[in-house]
């Protein structure tokens, strides 16, 4: 008895003192690693908030060596610029996030109905193109030479509006609904849309609100399509395009002037660059730690079928 | 019971009598419609440019169009396959895949575990939403962050050489630094996100699995050796397939924005299958080679995807895909 009681006693402090051992293993790695997701940020930040001459004595840094605002100065003097694509910007994504979001669902709903005949065919329909597609030229040829929409920003919002990906995702949160509900509501002589409306979409509202988060964030951080076919003729730009735009291209200026021993001018390119990502991305950065919920629901619940 | 179910296959039999097809059509008309927008979509954005993959065995001018230029049969694919850009891009976009796929799970499945092991609720939460931070930005931030770091004049990196009284580096112009480069940022942006589904997986283990080992005088680390991570076997081994069945398509976003869009210099280690069609429409104009790249890639994915299929299926019915 008291040998079983010292043995299970001796196991106990190596649970113990292994679960110490793991636990400061968890906290440290854990820890730095979060660190390394945050410091890069810092580094844009503080960047953004040192004289130019500093950067360009002592380089990019977390800290500034000499604070000043310039840079931002310089962004907000003439706002209409940066304005203008956050205008843009807002204006696509909140367009494009309500009927995106409206087509996912009411797609989600009827495909997931198990008296829909066509469910099966048209789910393969749209889950073919992610398996199968005409690439990047012929996508290209039909947004601009077939549908005219170059330099326009349907090219934009359209191609944005759903993905199969979204779908599938909204089948699986429709998918905890019991049937029953549907169906006891046919028997009273509901039609099937007025039943998505009054009884499916007040039910799904956290699948909506992430899934219409997945849409908003991609329309935010959207520059692969604005870059296609927004060129530099348009007056305002997305903010992604617009930052990626100053980012090149003051590059291409410095380089030029480097070339050729011109003295540069004293707008402060390096700062400017770093204030105008955190002003492109500040909102995003602010907003999401209120949302992150719905986005971990989001990957838990498509991600095994997506 | 018995009754009523026979009431309802005989109307189901009269249903299947009576019921043509445009009886069919009526009884889903609302349905239909509500999938019309969707369908309407793909019809336009995905299977109307499938077509234009002809374009793949033409010598596409500009003048002549798609349907007035020359006929060339399987030129461009000969000619992909003898300058050696095929195989070149096929490596590139393929062992970036590999080491994304492989290295990232095995991170988000570390990052899981540990974050399980973490008893402080405030610092398991902040820790979490730093680690999610960098999968929220655009991937032209992301550019604009390793440029940060690794530019030449400003960059940290070289800041830091410096100040060790080391000599400074020119990753922009070393083609060997950029598969690490390009490997860390992806794991960087990726891991923390990534591990949510393995940390879901850990939250369904059954508690009372790991307080019966613990008892049985089960210590931390082979609890997790023989409770936690066989537990997540199953959820690893499907996500690897999956992924592997999308190993063809390339990372376009970071790698464009990590390298710049004309670093000819870093060609070598760092064009995929995307930045190549990319550069055959924007810069060079030959769209009949950037469209042989591109039906190339669907082909062969296609291939990819149903082999990782049937595998899914082998191993798990439930979560094959068709």
């Amino acid at each position: 008895m008291d040998m079983i009681d010292e043995k299970t006693q001796s196991s106990r402090r190596a649970t113990d003192r292994s679960g110490l051992i793991i636990r400061g293993i968890s906290y440290i790695c854990i820890g730095g690693f979060a660190l390394c997701c945050l410091l890069p940020f810092l580094l844009v930040l503080g960047t953004s908030l040192t004289s130019e001459a500093a950067v360009k004595k002592y380089g990019f840094n977390f800290w500034p060596k000499e604070f000043s605002t310039f840079a931002y100065k310089i962004v907000l003097e003439n706002p209409g610029q940066i304005l203008g694509s956050y205008a843009v910007t807002m204006g696509i994504t909140i367009v494009g996030t309500a009927v995106g979001l409206l087509i996912v669902a009411m797609t989600g709903y009827a495909l997931q109905r198990p008296d829909f005949l066509f469910r099966n065919k048209i789910s393969f329909f749209i889950y073919f193109t992610t398996l199968f597609s005409g690439g990047l030229v012929p996508f290209y040829l039909l947004i601009t030479q077939y549908l005219h929409l170059k330099d326009n920003y349907l090219a934009v919002l359209l191609p944005g509006l759903l993905s199969p990906f979204l779908i599938i995702m909204m089948k699986s949160f429709v998918r905890s609904i019991p049937h029953a509900i549907t169906e006891s509501a046919k028997i009273d002589g509901a039609g099937d849309f007025t039943i998505f409306v009054k009884l499916i979409l007040p039910m799904t509202t956290p699948a909506l609100a992430t899934i219409g988060l997945f849409i908003a964030l991609g329309y935010w951080n959207e520059w692969y399509n604005s870059m296609l076919f927004l060129s530099a003729d348009m007056q305002y730009r997305p903010l992604q395009l617009y930052l990626y735009n100053v980012v090149t291209k003051a590059d291409a200026i410095r380089n030029s002037a480097a070339a050729s021993n011109v003295p540069l001018s004293d707008v402060p390119i390096e700062t400017m660059k770093m204030a105008i990502a955190v002003i492109a991305t500040g909102p995003v950065i602010l907003f999401y730690p209120f949302v992150q919920r719905y986005f971990i629901k989001g990957i838990t619940v498509g991600a095994v079928k997506g | 019971m018995s009754v009523l179910t026979e009431k309802e296959a005989s109307m189901e039999h009269a249903e299947k009598r009576t019921g043509s097809w445009w009886k069919k059509f009526k009884n889903n008309r609302t349905l239909l419609i509500m999938c019309l927008p969707a369908v309407a979509f793909f019809v336009v954005f995905a299977y109307l440019p499938m077509p234009g993959l002809y374009l793949a065995f033409i010598k596409y001018n500009y003048s002549d169009g798609i349907f007035g230029s020359p006929f060339v049969g399987f030129e461009n694919f000969r000619f992909l396959v003898m300058t050696g850009d095929l195989w070149r891009l096929t490596f590139n976009t393929v062992a970036y895949n590999l080491a994304f796929i492989l290295l990232g799970n095995v991170l988000q499945i570390a990052v899981a575990v540990l974050l399980n092991e973490l008893r402080g609720k405030w610092f398991k939460k902040v820790s979490q939403t730093l680690m999610f931070l960098p999968h929220f930005i655009s991937a032209v931030l992301i550019g604009l962050i390793a440029y940060n770091i690794l530019s030449y004049d400003y960059g940290l990196l070289n800041g830091i050489l410096q100040s060790l009284g080391m000599e400074p580096l020119k990753v922009y112009t070393s083609p060997n630094a950029w598969p690490f480069i390009i490997v860390l940022t992806y794991l960087w942006q990726a891991t923390g996100y990534g591990s949510i589904v393995y940390f879901a997986a850990i939250m369904g283990l059954d508690n009372e699995i790991v307080e019966a080992a613990e008892i049985d005088g089960a210590n931390a680390f082979q609890r997790i050796r023989h409770i936690v991570l066989p537990w997540l076997k199953p959820t690893f081994i499907i996500l690897l397939l999956f992924s592997l069945g999308g190993i063809l398509k390339g990372n376009f976003g970071l790698i464009y924005n990590l390298v710049g869009a004309n670093n000819t210099a870093l060609y070598a280690t760092t064009d995929i299958i995307e930045t190549y069609v990319f550069r055959s429409l924007m810069t060079n104009f030959n769209f009949s080679l950037g469209s042989a790249v591109s039906l190339y890639q669907s082909l062969f994915g296609f291939a990819i995807v149903l082999t990782a299929n049937w595998l899914v299926r082998k191993l798990s019915p439930e979560n094959s895909l068709f």
